[in-house]
């Protein structure tokens, strides 16, 4: 989120599209209860599904899944053509004014650069041109024909209401309310809200979705202004964290990258990190990022990182690919490329896509590991459930080795919420039975192997041997001892640079932010942006302070938010040039001449002046991006591509199958059905009584949805002869569920290009171990095909054919 | 170091004391209070109370676990009643249906008690000790290690990499948590590492 939970009251418009807030999210779903109770705020549901949310909803609107992006960019369309954007912002805060190259172009769904062979773009059209002066150039005017602005203008323009019909199934005058009612937040004084979730992730161009509400949320003037911003909801409670300290494959933490094999030395990989600024005057913060990088060696390696071995860069491990993401991992581990594997409180069995191919996948590791609170269906992937786990455990040659963790009420430490704040906790319980701590396991794991290389010796022994593990314990370091790592301390006394007889921070000590963050090993931090959370003055995080001066909803003295305490992102955009508040009753910062005050702490300069340093301070132009240059895989602006199994044909550009770069390994590609064989639309989701897989362990939540189905709309239950109640069968061609049908007024056809598609939605919450009735996920069905830009799998939209079968009728 | 003001300090200094609080936000100051003082003696009683966060989703609500026995004091503490934190900015003592239910996931049935093996080929798992558990571990990834392990590629670059074997973290352990299993797997050289966010 770029604005927290307790901020949603302060909006007038909430639009839910991608998510369904009121069940997936009931507790932080009050704040739009409150900014609809209190400021008459209005709430808008775009879903395929008219849910909860929509129930509570001002306006609900239908639309197919998977076509969020036609949606969006008619909405921008619609803006354009009404003059309905927030001008002094878009033209000050936005890269509107800046020129493109020569040569950018899009046709027939492409845009400039496409290598079909590759499945991918020669990208270097995607840019700004750049004077001679070495700073973009920008016209001011808009006039010029290839300013982002009439790019954006040109590109969104054939998204009519018409044309949105066509494709999303909205009929047009749902899509011109929905686009009414929110171009009216493009006065100043109004915002809106964005409240997404994995109903926009978990597509082929799932990052292109985001974008496309970001870049109406930019030209409406909504981002950094209290109710508004880019808020996604985020599923599990510290998914925000554990991607934040970049437990990724290309990740290290604070959002830093793991290099890659063509960066082979400190240098190379620095030299192309320089985020040297587009425009004069501007911050370009990322110009810091040799003090994160070095601070995070030196937290790794200690005193073995020095600036002789450039801080033991070389036993960084360097990326051969772009990611080993899961989606690659278990293609390789399904070509027997892989001996061994960890799952850490994680349940791939019935997480990822097409369930047969990750059994097999399974079954060919040597060795796999499991630490978890609970029993899972990973765990005993190779155990017979009948129908539900149909294998064979004697032709299963995997080591399965289990290890029982403790759960968050034995544990203590910290989450990250989805508004950024880092949350203490204690633990209140003893562990059952022998669980132990993740850490204290790790620590296990980690000083037995650091054994064996110290014994035996091996390849390469340096990176175990010479962690830093300087812990009290080492066999247990406590959440204290690695809180404090991430927020970074002092490695020798560092002094003033005016005054070297001076200390600054002493030796030991606890940094107060990442400010005080150096590049030449003097600091060690193991997460910059988490650098304030413990300092000398104590654990931030554990501050429960409850005040809000002015009800501003900020909470400033509650936890502790990453970075530097910052409410909302971007927050020096919630004031015009001059730096006067765009909305006075909606104050949040205000320069007074000399610098910035007000309810939160500045996402800028303290005195950087207004009309010189811009908002965007992690980017080098110092303004939000329109136009994102070359940095998405697939198109520097959205653009409409249906899911690579769709009902019906890329209206816009009908050559192209589901998103053109997304990576498909070769035997997933035969797995894809088309509609011919298989015709209805179908879509995952969460229950409200339901946490995936989990709370089919909790009898409470077992007893309230003891049982899998999927839902239907009466018209599908008609035509094919299913009874309410009644059993039925679902496949698509990677697999097949049964289930109980669901038959409800929630789900309606929608016409898409003269059409009629029929939607079949399947939760997501049952497996064979735990209380509820054993049953399917939608991952029995689901293709093996990603995200171009993450690789999140396409859970929302693919295809399957249902049947009637023979079975209770309840 | 303890910054927490406490709930019942909190709930007891009504009128003027609450007026600064979110409670008194409302506007309804003294209702509160009235209403406090009305439930106190329905509360728990002879229990310890920790503060926690819920474990589901992201709106990461307050919540007190209430235990027979205080962790706090060295003693076994069986948890017995779980509910949302009334002093908690988001969540202000609400729960959802997933939350309310958190007593029954602590104490599942199906919680993982002891280290098990299930051997190649065979149906079932059998009970092991950590320290074997953790050897055998050990031992099958320095062996994996040893013989996959990349210190240079095929252009003669060190890129000390092992990708044979691989690390999915989990979603709902604590930061702390995050950053050891970091440091660990990283310096094995392991790059096939990943955590639910893409799912």
């Amino acid at each position: 989120m770029t604005n927290s939970w307790t901020d949603i009251k302060n909006t007038d418009l909430v639009v839910v599209m991608g998510g369904n807030a009121a069940e997936a999210h009931p507790c932080g779903f009050k704040w739009v209860t409150e900014a609809k109770a209190n400021r008459g705020a209005k709430l808008i549901v775009v879903d395929p599904r008219f849910t909860r949310t929509a129930s509570v909803a001002d306006y609900y609107a239908p639309i197919r899944q998977g076509t969020d992006i036609a949606f969006l960019l008619g909405v921008i369309n619609h803006c354009i053509r009404n003059d309905k954007i927030q001008w002094a912002y878009t033209k000050a805060f936005t890269n509107a004014a800046y020129v493109v190259k020569e040569g950018f172009g899009w046709q027939d769904g492409l845009f400039t650069g496409y290598d079909e062979e590759k499945r991918d773009y020669n990208r270097s059209t995607w840019d700004y041109e750049i004077g001679p002066d070495g700073y973009a150039v920008v016209d001011e005017t808009l006039q010029h024909p290839r300013c982002v602005w009439n790019l954006l203008k040109q590109h969104v323009a054939i998204y009519t209401p018409e044309m949105v019909e066509r494709i999303c199934g909205t009929p047009k005058d749902k899509f011109l309310k929905v686009a009414e009612m929110i171009s009216e937040c493009s006065s100043p004084t109004k915002t809106m809200t964005s409240m997404y979730a994995l109903g926009w992730t978990q597509h082929s161009k799932g990052s292109q979705n985001i974008r496309a509400m970001a870049m109406l949320q930019l030209i409406l003037g909504n981002i950094g202004v209290r109710g508004g911003g880019m808020n996604a909801l985020r599923g599990h409670s510290n998914i925000q964290g554990l991607t934040d300290i970049g437990l990724m494959s290309n990740l290290i933490p604070g959002y830093l990258t793991i290099p890659t094999e063509r960066e082979p030395t400190f240098d190379v990989y620095m030299s192309t990190r320089g985020f040297k600024p587009l425009r004069p005057d501007q911050m370009s913060y990322w110009q810091n990022y040799r003090k994160f990088f070095v601070s995070f060696l030196k937290s790794m390696w200690g005193d073995a990182a020095t600036p002789e071995n450039a801080f033991a860069y070389d036993w960084l491990p360097k990326l051969d690919v772009p990611a080993y993401d899961v989606l690659r991992a278990f293609e390789l581990m399904h070509q027997g490329k892989m001996n061994g594997y960890f799952c850490q409180g994680f349940n791939p069995l019935l997480s990822f896509p097409n369930r047969k191919k990750i059994t097999a996948a399974l079954s060919k590791l040597k060795f796999l590991v499991v630490m978890d609170p609970l029993q899972t269906e990973t765990a005993r992937f190779w155990e017979n459930h009948g129908a539900n786990n149909d294998v064979n455990p004697a032709s299963i040659q995997t080591e399965v080795i289990e290890l029982p963790t403790t759960c968050f009420a034995e544990d203590e430490g910290s989450l990250v919420n989805s508004g950024r704040w880092l949350q203490w906790h204690w633990a209140g319980g003893t562990p059952p039975g022998e669980a132990k701590h993740d850490a204290w396991i790790m620590a296990q794991i980690h000083l037995r192997l650091k054994e064996l290389y110290r014994k035996e010796g091996g390849p390469v022994p340096e990176p175990i041997v010479n962690l830093d593990w300087r812990y009290a314990d080492p066999n247990e370091p406590t959440p204290e001892e690695l809180a404090k790592e991430l927020n970074g301390s002092a490695v020798v006394d560092i002094t003033d640079p005016n005054d070297p007889t001076k200390v600054v921070v002493a030796k030991g000590k606890q940094l107060v932010s990442f400010a005080a963050l150096r590049d030449d090993g003097k600091t060690a931090c193991g997460c910059w942006i988490y650098s304030g959370c413990f300092t000398e003055a104590g654990n931030q995080m554990a501050r429960r302070d409850n005040s809000d001066p002015d009800d501003t909803g900020a909470f400033g003295k509650w936890s502790w938010s990453w970075p530097v305490n910052r409410r909302i992102l971007y927050n020096r955009a919630s004031a015009d040039v001059s730096g006067k508040p765009w909305d006075p009753s909606r104050k949040l910062l205000e320069w007074d001449g000399t610098k910035w005050t007000g309810y939160d702490v500045p996402d800028i300069a303290p005195n950087a002046k207004p009309d010189v340093v811009m908002p965007f301070i992690m980017n080098p132009e110092g303004v939000s991006r329109l136009f994102t240059r070359a940095m998405m895989r697939d198109g520097p602006f959205p653009s409409h591509y249906e899911p690579f199994e769709s009902p019906v044909a890329n209206v816009v550009a009908p050559k192209v199958r589901g998103n053109p770069v997304a990576r498909v390994f070769r035997n997933d590609f035969e797995q894809f059905g088309d509609a011919k064989e298989f015709p209805y639309a179908a879509t995952s989701y969460r229950l409200t009584e339901h946490f995936h897989f989990w709370t089919k362990h909790a009898h409470a939540n077992a007893v309230l949805q003891p049982e899998f189905f999927v839902e239907i709309s009466e018209e599908l239950a008609k035509e094919k002869g299913i009874k309410k109640g009644g059993m039925v069968r679902v496949w698509s061609k990677r697999g097949s569920v049964t289930a109980k049908a669901v038959v409800t007024k929630r789900i309606k056809p929608l016409i898409c290009d003269g059409k009629t598609v029929h939607i079949v939605g399947i939760p997501l919450h049952w497996g064979f171990i735990g209380e509820a009735k054993k049953g399917f996920g939608p991952n029995s069905l689901t293709p093996y095909v990603g995200d171009a830009n993450i690789e999140t799998p396409e859970y929302k939209a693919f295809l399957v054919d249902i049947e009637p079968i023979a079975g209770p009728v309840a | 170091m303890n910054m927490e003001i406490s709930r019942r300090g909190f709930l007891a200094g009504a009128g003027a004391g609450l007026a600064g609080t979110t409670l008194g936000a409302f506007g309804f100051g003294d209702v509160e209070a009235a209403h406090a003082a009305a439930i106190r003696p329905f509360k728990l009683a002879n229990t310890a109370e920790t503060r926690n966060t819920c474990t589901y989703c992201s709106v990461a609500c307050g919540i007190i676990l209430y235990s027979k026995g205080d962790l706090k004091k060295g003693e076994k503490a069986e948890i017995i009643h779980v509910e949302g934190d009334t002093d908690h900015p988001t969540n202000r003592g609400t729960l959802c249906p997933k939350g309310a239910a958190l007593l029954d996931i602590v104490r599942a049935k199906t919680r993982t008690l002891y280290p098990q093996v299930r051997k190649p080929g065979s149906d079932k798992f059998e009970r092991v000790s950590w320290d074997a558990a953790l050897d055998r571990i050990a031992r099958l990834m320095k062996d994996d290690r040893d013989k996959n392990f990349i210190a240079k590629n095929n252009d003669g670059a060190t890129v000390n990499r092992w990708v044979s074997t691989g690390f999915l973290a989990a979603s709902a352990t604590t930061n702390e948590t995050a950053w050891a299993t970091y440091k660990v797997v990283r310096s094995a050289g392991m790059l096939v590492f990943d955590n639910q966010a893409r799912v």
